[in-house]
């Protein structure tokens, strides 16, 4: 066994140990196991949060996008979008979800509209479009950990090591676990990624300038942003896209349930722009590969900064940089199963079978997750391109639902059940179609400006999207005035019962 | 009022300087401005949270 082995192994048991203690002295219901009791301070929700800005993307992907292609992928890296949507959205998301007991993001669909078959929609789509991404998740973690073993460990052992122990602590302790394991990764991966970022320009050029002049001499055009292509408008669009569906995903909405006010929501939105700055240095880390490990091709350019690792330090400290990789990986996957285990019992097992107890619900969500976590199992090691192509319609797909619910929270909501079903249906199917023929704005117009030709697909799409759902909405509206009145006199009705 | 404030850093990133030269801190200029957006972004929102009347009565 060698040093980077032990150090990775320690961290892996450290973070079972974490997970397992945050569940002392906390009665488990659903609540309390899917989103902490809604009893998150501004502390502990800022590192479940903002450390989804730091999965084996800023590790692999960050970096290896700079190697590859430069800039405009860089760039691409921080998002302003994210933060003011942020504190626009989540407050009044987080105060409807607290005074009617929301605690999955298919369920806030389901009682804005009414609907569980709206909610079960919204399930279907998120959980297919989540699946893909915690594979990718876990593929980028088993890639780390058997780079940084120094190949002792194959990138397959890896995944099903820390798939059990994520399913250990996220079984024992949901969204407690999950939140005291995020502030451990990302101190670790501040730290590493800070100090590789700073050490690699000054150790291998001098200083960043120096570093960015020996790039644009030998690479020109790499530091900006090209005519075509990843131009300024497909960079534009693209950020847009991203930040609308970002907080669509249902693990990021039970992670803004988890807080305890609006207010420690709103303070997030303003810290956590400061915190994205460090993913520059990621992003200097690619930058330095570029001239001292040249000739990575494809999917090698994504190890840049494991080779890098390897040129400079001893084997320990490669071992620490595949340990906070591995971690962050880790986290966000035993978010999204926490996730996926309450929406799957809450929003689909509950509206087929509507007399399951508080109680059994609660169990059915815990053994749930062994089961997802063998399912994505399966799939990481059986699927192939497929999933890939899943993975990159994940975005697009989550975007989807953004309409439906920026409307929802308007004093006078414009959209129909209706509305909201065939909006969210015709997106998803142009997203399909235009993903697996490979179209875009370039190749259906082909005689329009670059600058249109360059914007993301998805943000046609999701125009298409608002029209279908205002123009349903526009239709249904009249016929659907005494349906809600009929709701309204059953739930008064429910009340009366009670 | 607070809602523009918010606004500004969205609008500002968007205005994409793309040239190299001059060089900010050693980062080229087009890096140097995008980080420079995500450190203005925070400084806008934590203007607004300030601002924000919701702010002071939750504190209550």
């Amino acid at each position: 066994m060698n040093a980077a082995l032990l150090v990775i192994s320690f961290f892996l048991v450290l973070c079972i140990w974490l997970g397992l203690q945050a569940r002392k002295g906390k009665n488990m219901s659903l609540e309390q196991w899917a989103i902490g009791g809604r009893g998150f301070g501004s502390f502990l929700l800022f590192f479940l949060i903002a450390g989804e800005m730091f999965t084996t993307y800023t590790f692999l992907g960050a970096s290896g996008g700079a190697y590859r292609s430069g800039m405009p992928p860089a760039l691409y890296a921080f998002n302003c979008f994210y933060f003011v949507i942020a504190y626009w959205l989540l407050p009044p998301i987080w105060r409807y979800a607290k005074k009617n007991n929301v605690i999955s993001q298919s369920d806030f669909y389901d009682k804005k509209y009414n609907s569980p078959a709206l909610g079960v929609l919204v399930a279907v789509i998120s959980v297919i479009s989540i699946i893909p991404y915690l594979i990718m998740q876990l593929k980028g973690l088993g890639i780390i950990v058997s780079e940084a073993s120094y190949g002792s460990i194959s990138p397959n052992v890896a995944i099903v090591v820390s798939v059990i122990a994520i399913t250990i602590y996220v079984t024992a302790s949901g969204m407690h676990g999950v939140a005291w394991t995020a502030v451990i990764k990302d101190i670790m991966i501040l730290a590493v990624v800070v100090f590789m970022g700073i050490y690699f320009p000054l150790h291998y050029y001098g200083g960043l300038q120096p570093m960015f002049e020996a790039i644009d001499t030998a690479k020109q055009g790499l530091l900006i942003f090209p005519e075509q292509g990843m131009s300024i408008s497909w960079f534009i669009s693209a950020t847009i896209m991203t930040a609308l569906a970002f907080y669509m995903f249902p693990h990021m909405l039970a992670g803004v349930f988890s807080a305890k006010s609006p207010k420690s929501l709103r303070w997030n939105a303003g810290i956590m722009p400061i915190y994205q700055v460090i993913i520059i240095f990621s992003l200097f880390i690619g930058f330095s590969a570029i001239l001292q490990v040249p000739n990575l091709q494809g999917a090698e350019a994504d190890l840049a900064l494991f080779k890098m690792a390897k040129m400079s330090f001893d084997p320990w400290f490669v071992g620490v940089i595949g340990a906070s990789g591995a971690m962050a990986a880790l986290i966000p996957s035993s978010l999204v199963l926490t996730a996926t285990a309450t929406i799957l019992s809450k929003n689909v097992y509950k509206v087929w079978k509507p007399n399951t107890s508080d109680d059994q619900l609660r169990r059915l969500s815990r053994m749930l997750v062994p089961v997802i976590s063998i399912v994505t199992l399966y799939f990481t090691f059986n699927g192939g391109e497929s999933i890939f192509t899943l993975y990159l319609m994940a975005y697009s797909f989550m975007a989807q639902l953004f309409p439906a619910l920026f409307f929802s929270l308007w004093k006078k909501n414009p959209v129909t059940v209706q509305g909201a079903f065939a909006g969210m249906i015709v997106g998803i199917l142009i997203v399909i179609y235009s993903t697996t023929s490979g179209t875009t704005l370039a190749t259906l117009f082909p005689s329009l400006p670059q600058v249109i030709q360059d914007l993301d697909v998805g943000l046609a799409v999701l125009f298409i999207n608002i029209a279908v759902t205002l123009g349903v909405s526009a239709v249904t509206r009249k016929t659907s005035i005494g349906m809600e009145e009929d709701n309204k006199q059953a739930s008064g009705m429910e009340k009366l019962v009670k | 009022m607070i809602y523009v404030i918010s606004v500004i850093p969205a609008l500002g990133s968007l205005v994409v300087i793309n040239r190299i030269e001059p060089y900010v801190l050693g980062m080229p200029f087009v890096l140097f401005w995008a980080i420079l957006w995500v450190c203005l972004t925070s400084v806008f929102l934590m203007i607004a949270n300030k601002l924000d009347p919701a702010t002071k009565e939750e504190e209550d």
